[in-house]
């Protein structure tokens, strides 16, 4: 019975172990896929997700346990390896280099003379047909959308013969519209014959692409689901080991005055392009304004105008009747004007990577003191605050921030922001590779700033939590405001099609509340 | 006509010591490492290479040893910068300083144990250095002259260009090297073993300008030693590279241009341009500032520049 089992599968791992010194990342942990299959990886942050795939595509190595590919058992010691044995792996950011044409990006790497262009572009052409993908191969990564890099990144894979992928969080960079394209030849590829991997912290999708779903946590494998006979409250369950509300809270607030109003707004990035296309907004104290939008739609641009980053071409940001345009950032901090922007790589805006919490809390709060001597009490004493409210993992408050996981300099980040007391909070994407424990802390935290009578921007990715968390949805598109609607009776389909600026009904000035 | 054919002639040779250094350069950034030492390599390259036509009177062992000298001290650079992440830019500059200082003390060193206190080459290698006359050839009136005429350093320069552009842009070892220049990420990913091209390259490059060095010390000064004989030409290829838009095409045009400036002093007739010749000293150099602010405002239009230029690799760093 179980010779005859595993020939079946395309990947089967039995028993794997890796310790990172004295931290066990994955503890013996059974996993396997068959060909013409769809799993879903499931699990928070630090659970192994990523160490078992990065052991699968060469760059780590297993302290222990058996890898097969295909029934046969293998050592995988490099990328060349794991690419040999038909693996790919499509990771979380592109691997792409943006100087070179999509041909160019497919064919690196691979073994052998140099082809003519056109011959390879025959052969890419080919294999699209085949799964049913959409690339122009002569185009230049650089002048791609995000989902055509996506495409390049899978033909990448493809094209070296790979049988068996791994997606890293695939869709986080996606429309509604293009994830759904996304699964489409995600399924195809399935019909063809591919084992897949997926990685993804969004239920909605291990529910609609998956075959089986195996669930990590803490390092080890809980279980393996069919998804058939699953919802989504079970994965978080088995995610999380305990029952987990799913609800975020929406609580309702009394009609109140308008804090902040964004009149004919017009921002250049810096090299000169528009980023911030003639917009017009306000938020009002109590509510959440969503901001949705693909990435890259000017929300960043956004967010530097108002905190007085980046200077503004045309219009007006008026605080309580007060233009904030000219003025410097720390002035609009004076004001209450807070700012967290996370980043795609979390650190750079905000936070010093290398300078502990007590040093970083001080960065908002130095020029207040008096005299040429910096006091670090109140600082540290600031930063112990939030360790304890926010649970904050961290070995003390002098640790490089750097060193702390993704979610923690997060918290660290919005902490601090909401501990200088604003009247308005920007945040942008902070629950950005979250897992869903961490998420709902920080969605806790909004909220809780909600009830105090804070406006709240919040610029997120996931259209699931902006439906459910906002009082209002604002879309961005190109840098222009597509919609502006009411978060309790859009749908999600809705804001897709605004987020790709395909509704006609381009009406800044609608008043949904 | 006459004046303005040895002008061109002129320029040719004076600038075929840049384009040794721009292409080596080029190669060298294109694996993503800024290399500052051009300088340092050139004079090392130019010190090691003209001892050994010194002593051995044979032109080819000492563009070969000037060739290796390069090769060290780019390995140098490379052991610094590609393995132990030191950073680029002092690593490059410490490594003009260090072989400017190797070149003068060993040629001073040398010069002071010769009799003659001069330090000249021998006859044999002056002759195998001069330039080529190609019967039938190098008798055409004007093209004899413009083509067929040069040292053979000139068309060794040109060969090593040519033959760069075409591994730059039409083999796969080339698109491996553009690959980790612009995104060593992606290179690594798609199974590019980083550290192996980065040595070769870089090494190449030194190499490269090590035979541009021993142009300086044995042709300019007329085959005579003197001490700092690259003189500042190793900073004007750096600068070239970008000029040369990261081309090893456009270096051979972009080092003649370059070496048209050194040679405009012997040529323009004092009596209707009445500057000092100190102006013309200053040309290139004013030339190479000009490019850098030039190009650095450029926005439009494809920049070779490679985008990791800069900066280490370093594979598990987020």
């Amino acid at each position: 019975m179980a010779q005859q089992q595993k020939t079946q599968y395309a990947i089967e791992c039995r028993k794997i172990t890796k310790m990172f010194g004295q931290v066990i990342a994955n503890d013996e942990i059974d996993l396997n896929v068959k060909y013409g299959e769809i799993l879903a990886l499931l699990g928070e942050n630090g659970s192994g997700k990523t160490t078992l795939m990065n052991m699968l595509s060469g760059i780590y190595h297993p302290d222990s346990g058996q890898i097969f590919i295909g029934g046969r058992e293998v050592k995988i010691n490099s990328p060349v390896d794991a690419m040999n044995l038909g693996i790919g792996m499509i990771h979380q950011h592109f691997k792409l280099v943006e100087a070179f044409r999509a041909m160019d990006n497919i064919v690196l790497g691979t073994k052998g003379k140099k082809e003519k262009s056109k011959t390879t572009s025959e052969k890419i052409k080919q294999i699209s047909e085949t799964y049913g993908l959409e690339i122009e191969p002569e185009k230049y990564v650089s002048d791609m959308s995000v989902s055509e890099k996506q495409t390049v990144e899978i033909l990448k894979v493809l094209y070296k013969g790979a049988e068996i992928l791994i997606l890293d969080e695939p869709t986080a960079v996606l429309t509604p519209q293009e994830t759904e394209k996304l699964f489409a030849i995600l399924r195809k590829m399935r019909e063809k014959g591919c084992a897949i991997i997926i990685i993804t912290h969004k239920l909605q999708e291990v529910l609609a692409i998956s075959d089986r779903v195996t669930i990590l946590r803490k390092g080890k494998s809980i279980e393996t689901v069919n998804t058939a006979d699953c919802d989504a409250r079970k994965l978080t369950e088995l995610m999380v080991g305990r029952p987990v509300s799913l609800e975020i809270e929406r609580p309702q607030m009394p009609e109140t005055e308008t804090i902040l109003k964004i009149v004919d707004l017009s921002v250049n990035k810096p090299d000169g392009s528009k980023a911030i296309d003639d917009i017009s907004f306000e938020i009002k104290r109590g509510e959440i304004l969503g901001v949705a939008g693909v990435a890259g739609s000017g929300q960043k641009e956004l967010c530097e105008a108002i905190a007085g980053l980046l200077p503004s071409q045309k219009g007006a940001i008026l605080f309580q009747k007060e233009n904030l345009l000219g003025k410097t950032p720390s002035e609009i901090i004076e004001k209450g004007v807070s700012m967290s922007f996370v980043p795609e790589d979390r650190l750079g805006m905000g936070l010093v990577a290398s300078m502990g919490m007590t040093d970083n809390m001080l960065l908002k709060s130095y020029q207040k003191g008096k005299g040429p001597f910096v006091n670090r009490k109140p600082a540290k004493d600031l930063a112990e605050k939030l360790i304890g409210k926010l649970g904050i993992v961290t070995p003390g408050t002098e640790t490089p921030v750097r060193l702390l996981s993704g979610g923690n300099v997060q918290k660290v980040l919005l902490g601090r922001e909401i501990e200088a007391s604003p009247t308005v909070l920007i945040t942008a994407y902070p629950v950005r590779g979250l897992d869903i424990n961490s998420s709902y802390t920080v969605y806790d935290l909004l909220n809780e700033q909600k009830k105090k009578n804070v406006a709240v921007m919040y610029i997120g990715e996931d259209l699931d939590v902006l439906l459910e968390l906002s009082d209002r949805i604002m879309v961005l598109c190109h840098g222009r405001i597509t919609g502006i609607v009411d978060a309790r009776s859009t749908t999600k389909e809705e804001i897709g099609m605004m987020m790709t600026g395909e509704n006609n009904m381009i009406d800044t000035g609608k008043e949904a509340l | 006509m006459d004046i303005i054919i040895k002008f061109l002639v002129a320029a040719v040779g004076a600038g075929t010591p840049l384009l040794f250094g721009t292409v080596g350069e080029i190669l060298t950034e294109k694996t993503g490492h800024l290399n500052l030492g051009v300088e340092g390599m050139m004079s090392i390259g130019a010190c090691i290479g003209f001892m050994v036509g010194y002593y051995t009177d044979n032109f080819f062992l000492a563009l070969l040893f000037a060739a290796i000298a390069g090769a060290c001290s780019a390995l140098i650079y490379a052991v610094l910068t590609v393995t132990f992440m030191a950073n680029q830019n002092v690593t490059g500059l410490t490594l003009t300083i260090f072989g400017i200082g190797f070149a003068n003390f060993i040629g001073i060193f040398v010069l002071n144990k010769s009799p003659e206190g001069t330090l000249k080459l021998p006859e044999r290698i002056t002759a195998a250095m001069r330039g080529i006359h190609i019967p039938g050839l190098s008798d055409i009136p004007v093209i004899g002259e413009l083509l067929f005429s040069y040292s053979p350093f000139v068309y060794i320069g040109i060969i090593i260009a040519v033959i760069c552009a075409y591994y730059l842009n039409r083999t796969k070892e080339g698109l491996n090297l553009k690959a980790i220049g612009e995104n060593p990420g992606a290179a690594d990913a798609a199974g590019i073993k980083i550290t192996k091209v980065k040595y070769i390259n870089i090494i190449l490059g030194g190499a490269i300008c090590g035979i541009g060095g021993v142009y300086c010390s044995m042709i300019i000064n007329g085959g005579v030693w003197i001490s700092d004989n690259v003189g500042g030409l190793g900073w004007i290829a750096v600068a070239l590279v970008i000029f040369a838009n990261w081309q090893p095409s456009y270096a051979i045009l972009g080092s003649f241009v370059f070496g048209a400036l050194r040679v405009l002093k012997y040529y323009i007739p004092q009596s209707v341009f009445p500057f000092p010749i100190a102006f013309y000293d200053m040309l290139p150099f004013l030339m190479t500032a000009l490019v850098l602010v030039i190009s650095s405002m450029r926005k439009s239009g494809r920049i070779n520049l490679p985008a990791a230029l800069g900066l280490n690799y370093f594979r598990e760093e987020r």
